[in-house]
Order: C-alpha cells, then structure tokens, then sequence
C-alpha cells in the first residue's frame, strides 16, 4: 500500500489512465457508453475503498478489476443477442486475463480514437468524443469550448456513442501508410480542439489548447512510426509558443509580424523543430508537416530579419495543391501580398469572392481589407473591414480592425 | 429560422460610459449587423429605451375564465406600475432578429455581438411575426393568420 491520500491517488489514476482504461473496457464490447459507466462505477467504488482500506499498490488493475466485473454484470443482466456474443467474448477475454498481468494493461487508445474519428461519424462530433474518451472531459466542458449548451452537447456525445455501437465500428488500427485518410481524421479532430483553445484567449481556451497538445502527444507516442502526428504536433507547439506575445499589456491584438519575440516561449519552439526533423526524415511529407515548415519559416524570418516570403509561398504552393482548400488560397495570398504586391495578392484570390465557404469567413474579409487599404481602394477597404468587425468573436481583433479601418478614413 | 435575440447589459453601468467609448462600442454593433445582412441573415434590430421609462401592465387579482372562446379576468384590477416586470442585475435593452438555418447558428451569431461582452443574450425561436411593413412571417407548424382571419374590430 502507498501513502499517498486515497482522494489523490484516485485523481491521478483519473488523469493519466482514463483513456486507458476505457479504450480497454470499451473495445471488449464495442460499447462506448457502458464501458464509461462501469469505469465511473469503479472510480466511485474506489473513492469509497481506498480511505479505508489503502490505495492498492496497483490502482490502475485494481480500477480495471472492478469496471470489468460491473460490465460484465451489466452484459449478464441484458439478455439480447447481441450482448450473448458479447458476454462469450468476455468469457474468453476474462480466461486471456488470467494469463495476463495487470501490469500489462494493452493500451488501445489510439483504436479507440480511431473508432471517434470514423468517417461515418459526424466531423463535427470527432473532437468532442476523444476529448471525452481519452480525456474525461465532461459534456460541460466540452460544450463551453464549442458554444453549445451541456444538456445538448451530452445529448450528441451519447448519439455519437450508440451510432459507434451500431455501426461495429471495429477498435482497430488500421494500417496508417495505406489508409492514410483515417489518421487524418484522428488528427483534425485533435487540431479542431487545438484551435478551440487557440482563438478563445480566456483561460478555459488555454486549458483546451493544452489537452490537444497532450492528444497529439499520445498519438505521436502510440504512432512513433508515422510523420504526419509529429507534424501535427509541431504545429501546435509552434502556435503554442508565440501565446503570451499575441496581446499587449493593455490586452490589445499584436499581429505575427510586430509580436515580440523575446515573449515566445524558446523551448517550445526548439520541441516543434525537433518534432519537424525527425517528421520529414521519416517519410512521405503530409499536409501537417508543410503547415509546420510554414510556421518554422515565420519563426525563422522574426527571429534572423531575413526576408523569406518567397519561400513561404512556394510552401504554399504544394499546400494548395494538396489540398485545394480556400483557407489555404486566403493564407497563400496574404504570403503573396509580401512576397510580391497586394494587386498579386488580391488577383489570386478573385475567385474567393463568390466562393460561400469565405462569406462568413472573418480572416477573408480582413485580408481582402487590407489589401484593398494599400492599392487606395478606400470605399471597398472600409466595407471589408466593416464585414470583418461584424463576423469577429474576439473584442481585441474587433478593435484591431476598428483602428485599421479608422486609419482610412483620415487618409481622406 | 428566425431567433429573437435579446439583449441583456446593466443599466447604471451603461449610463457612465463615456461618449467617445460608446460611439466605438456603436460602431461595432453597426458592423455586426452589416455582417448579418450580408449573411441574409438579418431581419430587424432595435434598442430600447431606459427602463426607467418603461411601465409595465399587470392584473391583480381576479381568475382567468374561457368565456366565449376569449379569456377574461374576472374580479381582478388593472395595475400600471412603473419600471419593468422583474428586478434583476440586467436589464433588457435591446434585440436583433435574425434569420439562420437553426440554433447552432443562431447562437454563434449571438457570440459575434459585441454586446455579448457585456451582458447576456437570451436566444429565442420565434413562431411567427407579423408586420406592417412585410408580408407575415411563419416557421414550420407555427401559426399566421392572415389578414382575412383576423376578426372585425
């Protein structure tokens, strides 16, 4: 037995095994949601043991133990067809158990993410679930990060469980080189979180953005093979890194190219260097590992006061090739604007303009503003900007587009 | 769909803003709703006046009978009182209507008003509206009566 407080020691079980544990649970039966309950039942049965009794010398296997004793119950109780196979497979699993030891729990939370981030589950579900399966996250907290209300987005979490259930969608890894579109949906589903946490500067966004971070971490542990989560992974400590220097004492937005870089964190960036190194010698060079160079590229540019912008649109280049995405037209055009001149700039991105996907799109409004701003366009500057303030949630961009917007005005 | 936005913000604090900060809070509500016409989302917007204007209706007493398909008060008084219905920290102080494909958009709009930094928004479905000035409006199942229907006065 530890001495370590029983309340304590089942916090810190909660924290670095959850995932763990339920990944297990739940790919026994395919059963998302019943694999959650039996490990809430196991952690309540421990906070009501452990005081009295000790904290178990192996609390993970002991939890394990008792969640896999209550499925099983449950399994027993249900009397459907389904759950008979079900409960002859745990049968089996629970003679396999015998011969295995508790030490050696098999870590299946990357199936389990997998399983969150199928494509038949709704894209929009993807982030949520893993943030509840691998995390614990509540539906609360959940909810607040994706501006839907607890009760709707506890509702979703457990549509998004069953239709895992119903579909068999099997907890296993498929092969990542030839199916390299699934582990795409694993890590947009990491980085949809990601930027949750990102654009929302209070707190409770930090905390987000840092619970990504660790996801990308896990995911690089359980792939070490694969580049594309290093590059995921780099990417985020490449934005995570320049955090404290995006907002003035006053609280005002500093842009990428006026930020101070005396305020990014250093050793964050040194990790997303390595992370990029090791990504491009080990294999084919995805969409995430050019997002990270392009940002290894800013880093490099602030840092050195060597121009660069030439290279960042031959990034890119291949980006839009890959992709075809207008966010990744919209970024080429603002590196174009630099590289070149903002009639270049505003010519590649023409056809945005009709395009429905930008017209809510607050960071098109803003770069088609700004641009306009330099070539004189004044009456089209000043409606871009105006759209732009309207779409923005964030009171410090708001502002920030306010002053630009003001700065035309008196060009008059 | 069509979402009553309403918006919430204390009074007392709102009095002692200066002018040149509440021509810039100003602009940005007048930037919001470009971006929602724009988006063919917005319908009509109002504030309201100081709620230190307001008075409010109210029948004490009484019970309420269906008579002749109409319900009535019988036994109560009418009461005018002054001020609004209900005493709280925030105090409602204008609203949007906005046109959107459901509740999820329609609460993403609320986030993009600048007056969700400084007091609450009650987000509402609306089932219908009629107007003087266009056509009446319905959401599926909701009830319109057209002019037709409408009773003599």
């Amino acid at each position: 037995m530890t001495d370590a407080s029983p309340d304590r020691a089942a916090e810190r079980v909660a924290r670095e095994s959850y995932g763990r544990l339920l990944a297990y649970l739940a790919a026994r039966t395919r059963d998302v949601a019943g694999g959650e309950d039996a490990l809430a039942e196991a952690f309540a049965t421990a906070l009501e043991t452990w005081p009295r009794e000790g904290v178990p010398d192996n609390p993970e296997a002991w939890l394990l133990t008792v969640a896999r004793r209550r499925q099983t119950d449950a399994i027993r109780r249900s009397t459907t067809r389904r759950h008979g196979e079900a409960h002859l497979s745990l049968i089996q699993d629970e003679l396999d158990d015998l011969a295995m030891s508790h030490d050696a729990i098999p870590d299946r939370r990357l199936a389990l993410m997998f399983a969150c981030a199928h494509p038949q589950i709704d894209p929009a579900m993807r982030a949520p679930l893993i943030l509840q399966t691998i995390l614990g996250l509540t539906a609360a907290d959940i909810g607040a990060a994706f501006l839907v209300p607890p009760a709707t987005m506890g509702q979703r979490l457990v549509r998004a469980k069953t239709r895992i259930g119903e579909l068999g969608i099997g907890f296993e890894i498929p092969d990542i080189l030839a199916l390299p579109e699934r582990l795409d949906g694993v890590l947009e589903a990491i980085y949809a979180a990601y930027a949750k946490g990102w654009s929302d500067l209070a707190d409770e966004g930090s905390a987000l953005a840092t619970e990504a971070i660790w996801l990308g971490r896990l995911v690089v542990a359980l792939a070490p093979d694969a580049p594309e989560p290093k590059g995921m992974l780099a990417l985020m400590y490449y934005s995570h890194a320049r955090r404290a220097a995006r907002r003035d004492s006053a609280g005002a937005y500093v842009p990428l190219e006026a930020q101070d870089t005396a305020l990014w964190d250093q050793d964050a960036i040194a990790m997303a260097e390595a992370l990029l190194r090791d990504a491009s010698t080990a294999g084919p060079t995805g969409r995430c590992q050019i997002e990270a160079a392009i940002q290894s590229a800013h880093v490099a540019r602030r840092l050195s006061g060597q121009d660069n912008w030439p290279v960042i649109v031959q990034l890119y280049d291949i980006l839009l090739a890959m992709t075809g995405s207008p966010v990744v037209q919209l970024n080429r055009a603002a590196a174009l604007a630099q590289a070149k001149d903002p009639v270049v700039a505003l010519a590649s991105m023409e056809n945005l303009a009709t395009d429905k996907r930008m017209a809510e799109y607050q960071p098109y409004w803003a770069l088609r503003g700004h641009l306009l701003a330099q070539i004189g366009d004044t009456a089209g500057a000043h409606d871009a900007l105006t759209l732009a303030m309207g779409l923005s949630m964030d009171p410090a961009i708001r502002d920030w587009l306010g002053a630009q917007r003001s700065r035309l005005v008196s060009l008059n | 769909m069509r979402f009553l936005l309403m918006l919430y913000a204390e009074e007392q604090a709102g009095a002692t803003i200066p002018p040149e900060d509440m021509a810039k809070a100003m602009d940005g509500m007048f930037a919001y709703q470009q971006a929602l016409t724009k988006a063919g989302a917005f319908v009509s917007t109002s504030a309201l006046g100081a709620t230190t204007d307001a008075r409010t209706l109210r029948m004490q007493g009484g019970d309420i009978h269906l008579v002749d398909g109409a319900f009535v008060n019988q036994g109560g008084t009418l009461n005018v009182q002054e001020g609004p219905y209900a005493e709280t920290r925030e105090q409602f102080g204008g609203l949007f209507v906005i046109d959107v494909a459901d509740m999820d958009e329609a609460v993403k709009w609320a986030a993009r008003c600048p007056a969700a930094q400084w007091g609450p928004i009650e987000i509402r479905p609306i089932v219908n509206t009629m107007s003087a000035n266009e056509p009446a409006w319905c959401a599926d199942g909701g009830f319109a009566p057209d002019a037709g229907q409408q009773p003599e006065p």
